[in-house]
């Protein structure tokens, strides 16, 4: 079952593979309260990454920091470095609109701009200036086409976004972060507002998409991040209540052979 | 069954004749309390369809007022009026409104947000009358005369709580991780309010606005120190005696800065007041106009609002 | 037994439950094959040709136990999505399942050999033959125990006493070939018998597997334990 060579061989092979996003000593603060203690991880290009843990453990806290969506928040400061491929995302000079391009988001309910079909996938695309009518309808189809939609609208491009199916809505999501041409793409528990069918056409996507970009995945159910990902981290939080990562490893191993015993409690699901 | 369920099945069955009667009762009363509280909306429009009724016709909209004493004529300069006022006040009052609400949603914790507010609030429980000699004093003292622009801004500053409000509202209910979602795609703030924000909250914002409008129209006070002085001065039309006069638009809107205004409020006042038959049947006239408008407005306003939810569903 | 056992309080009690059911009948299966092995010589020893006929039906059995293991297993697998320790513990079952029933499988040649000697006397009485059986069903009932146990230390010592075994199945054969050498009709026989004891011995190899899966169900570690004789 287990086959030790092959776990042995595929580590190595990691090894050489480039991170995509580094993670140094991250520290996430909300005021004075400490979110995030200490995060380190490097998340490999092109592998689909989960990060699990209990509810309220900084899992999206983590990932919204990525994409500098914390700098919403009122108080929120970071401390330690996140890179992505080499550059400091939260270095001075850095153009935070860059990065929420070269990283996109697909949140945990679809959220469709009240606008056609078209519309919502040329946002983007539209805000970095591109406005030639060939050039949007190439990228709009061929986003719809990655997100596994194209087929689905491609006749009623009009439409408002609203108008289709909450599976749907939520592959117009993905295309239209597909749209910009990012290089990471963060999924914020994309599945868990969708009947069963939708969600494991989501996740089938995730493996096609991962071909070409760089996944990482916020899931509270754990049978989908062993279904999908590569890499899986378990977050918990400690008495300060902050969170940490408690564990980080190939899913196969998180799943089978965990380390730490607070990640095999939570994941035989005899935590709390 | 326990000895309660019993117990409970037991009373249930006696108590069903009462209970059929304590229903019926109570069903009653509310339907009479219904009905007595529409009959007032009922009572007025009625009787101002049957006395303004009988001064209506087509030259009532068409033609000027007559001197006093003479018959004929119509109300149109108050029907242009009311038009130019309460869309130079809409012009006004909707941009800063807007703009307004899109900050205090955006930013409610700040003390900007905060003073907004307090001070919508407050505004809305100033008496119009009060906004009229606020008009009175910023505008008409210093320029030395009455005019539409006076009476425009007075409505304005009428209108803007409504708006503010509303917009208010609408902005809270569109739900945030729709400007989350923009803003992940690395919109900027400001265009995320434009392209996203105000689109899903404009049907709202647009029924607030037509609120705001229907209320403004048929105010009279706010007008009365700020459009119009004296009460025995008749006033010519601006727009249509422009036309007329092959005035330019620069010198119609001119005289909008110049010249008082009339409005069907206003002539209302006016013409109930006057000791001449014809026209005191003629402010009944001018009460049907406005209301009809107000109405209209009001019912436009709804039936928006459900054209906008079929679309949506659809 | 682990700590998992506290089941009344468990998030997960109902695949508590179903794990304890499936230790339950691996046990049940467990004692079952060691009472064929020990059945199986002792009527070979006794020539009791009823009770060698008894142990090839008995092994009818000893089949469907296995597969209702299985079976339960595989529902378990489905329906509780069970992960880490409890995956590799239910993948074990799945394992042991099918060594048992192949040791059950080796009683069931021995009574066949019985069958098959018939009437005939013995070559040779048996002794060291007896031993190997009293030994392989003392390993495979103290490996079992150390299975549903998760006791790793005994889980390492029992493969080492596959030496003993071992050392009796080269007497055996010594014995054995001296026989045929001194009258070469015998081979027949003699091979029969040398049959009985490479199942013995083979029976000892399976238990040695049963303890590497104890190692893997507790550390997570494939391990094979090679007797010194290897």
């Amino acid at each position: 079952m287990i086959n030790i060579q092959f776990f042995e061989k595929s580590l190595q092979e990691n090894s050489k593979t480039q991170s995509m996003i580094s993670v140094q000593k991250l520290n996430v603060f909300y005021g004075k309260f400490r979110a995030l203690t200490d995060i380190n991880m490097e998340i490999q290009e092109k592998k689909i990454t989960a990060i699990i843990g209990p509810s309220g453990c900084g899992k999206s806290t983590l990932l919204r920091s990525f994409n500098r969506m914390n700098d919403l928040t009122p108080n929120a400061r970071i401390e330690g470095r996140i890179y992505l491929q080499g550059e400091d995302i939260y270095g001075n000079g850095i153009d935070v609109v860059d990065i929420r391009r070269r990283i996109g988001m697909v949140f945990q309910r679809p959220n469709p701009f009240p606008k056609s079909i078209y519309d919502n996938v040329a946002y983007g695309p539209r805000l970095y200036g591109v406005t030639r009518r060939e050039d949007l309808d190439a990228i709009v189809e061929k986003s719809l086409v990655q997100a596994a939609l194209w087929d689905e609208v491609k006749d009623k491009l009009g439409q408002s976004g609203m108008s289709i199916s909450g599976g749907q809505q939520q592959r117009l999501c993905i295309a239209r972060a597909l749209a910009v041409q990012p290089e990471v793409i963060l999924m914020d528990e994309p599945a868990s507002a969708l009947d069963p069918i939708s969600t494991l056409r989501i996740e089938e996507l995730m493996h096609d998409l991962a071909k070409d970009y760089t996944i990482i995945i916020v899931t509270h159910n754990m049978q989908q991040a062993a279904r999908v990902s590569d890499f899986t981290a378990m977050m918990m939080i400690d008495e300060a209540r902050s969170g940490q990562l408690i564990e980080y490893n190939q899913t196969n191993t998180i799943f089978t052979r965990p380390q730490d015993k607070r990640t095999e409690d939570y994941v035989t699901g005899r935590f709390g | 069954m326990s000895e309660f369920g019993l117990l409970i099945e037991v009373g249930m069955h006696r108590r069903k004749a009462r209970r059929k009667a304590t229903n019926a009762l109570m069903l009653g009363l509310t339907v009479l309390l219904t009905v007595l509280a529409l009959i007032p909306l009922f009572w007025i429009i009625g009787y101002v369809i049957l006395r303004g009724g009988k001064a209506i016709n087509l030259d009532f909209f068409i033609k000027m007022p007559t001197p006093m004493g003479v018959s004929g004529g119509g109300v149109l300069s108050a029907i242009e009026g009311t038009l130019v006022i309460t869309l130079l006040a809409t012009l006004f009052a909707v941009p800063p409104g807007l703009l307004a609400a899109f900050y205090s949603s955006r930013y409610p914790n700040s003390i900007l947000g905060t003073i907004l507010r307090f001070s919508t609030d407050v505004l809305s429980g100033v008496p119009s009358i009060v906004i009229g000699l606020f008009g009175y004093a910023l505008i008409v003292k210093p320029q030395g005369h009455y005019s539409a622009l006076a009476g425009s801004i007075a409505l304005a500053i009428l209108m803007l709580p409504t708006i503010i409000r509303t917009t208010e509202e609408m902005l809270r209910l569109v739900p945030s991780n729709l400007r989350e979602g923009s803003l992940a795609l690395g919109a900027p703030e400001w265009k995320t309010s434009l392209n996203v924000l105000l689109p899903a909250a404009m049907d709202g914002v647009i029924t607030g606005i037509l609120l705001a409008i229907a209320r403004a129209a048929g105010e009279t006070a706010p007008l009365l120190f700020t459009a119009l002085g004296n009460e025995r001065f008749e006033i010519g039309s601006i727009v249509s005696s422009g036309v007329a006069n092959h005035q330019g638009f620069l010198a119609i809107l001119d005289r909008i800065f110049d010249q008082p205004i009339d409005s069907l409020p206003l002539t209302l006042w006016k013409y109930a007041q006057q000791p001449y038959p014809e026209r005191v049947e003629q402010s009944w006239a001018v009460a049907l106009v406005l209301m009809v408008l107000v109405l209209a407005t009001n019912i436009l306003a709804r039936v928006w609002i459900e054209i906008r939810k079929k679309k949506v569903r659809g | 037994m682990s700590d998992r056992t506290n089941t009344s309080q468990s998030v997960r009690r109902t695949l508590e439950t179903e794990i304890q059911d499936l230790r339950n009948d691996l046990i049940y299966l467990g004692s079952m094959v060691e009472q064929q092995i020990l059945g199986s010589v002792d009527s070979l020893k006794r020539r009791d040709l009823a009770a060698s006929e008894q142990i090839i039906q008995t092994d009818i059995q000893v089949n469907k136990k296995r597969y209702s293991i299985e079976e339960k297993v595989m529902v378990v697998i489905a329906t509780q999505q069970p992960m880490a320790h409890d995956l590799r513990l239910l993948a074990s079952m799945l394992e042991i399942a099918g060594e048992l029933e192949r040791i059950g499988d080796y009683a069931k040649g021995i009574a066949r050999i019985s069958l098959r000697i018939a009437d005939e006397p013995l070559i040779k009485p048996l002794v060291d033959i007896p031993r190997m059986a009293e030994k392989g069903a003392d390993m495979l009932h103290r490996a079992i125990k150390a299975f549903i146990e998760e006791n790793v230390p005994d889980a390492e010592i029992i493969p080492t006493e596959d030496d003993f075994v071992d050392n009796l199945y080269d007497q055996v054969y010594r014995e054995l070939m001296v026989l045929i050498i001194g009258d070469p009709k015998l081979i027949q026989r003699a091979n029969w018998l040398l049959w009985v004891a490479h199942n013995l011995e083979r029976m000892a190899d399976r238990v040695t597997n049963i303890c590497e899966r104890t190692i893997f169900v507790v550390t997570g570690e494939l391990r094979e334990i090679s007797s010194s004789g290897d």
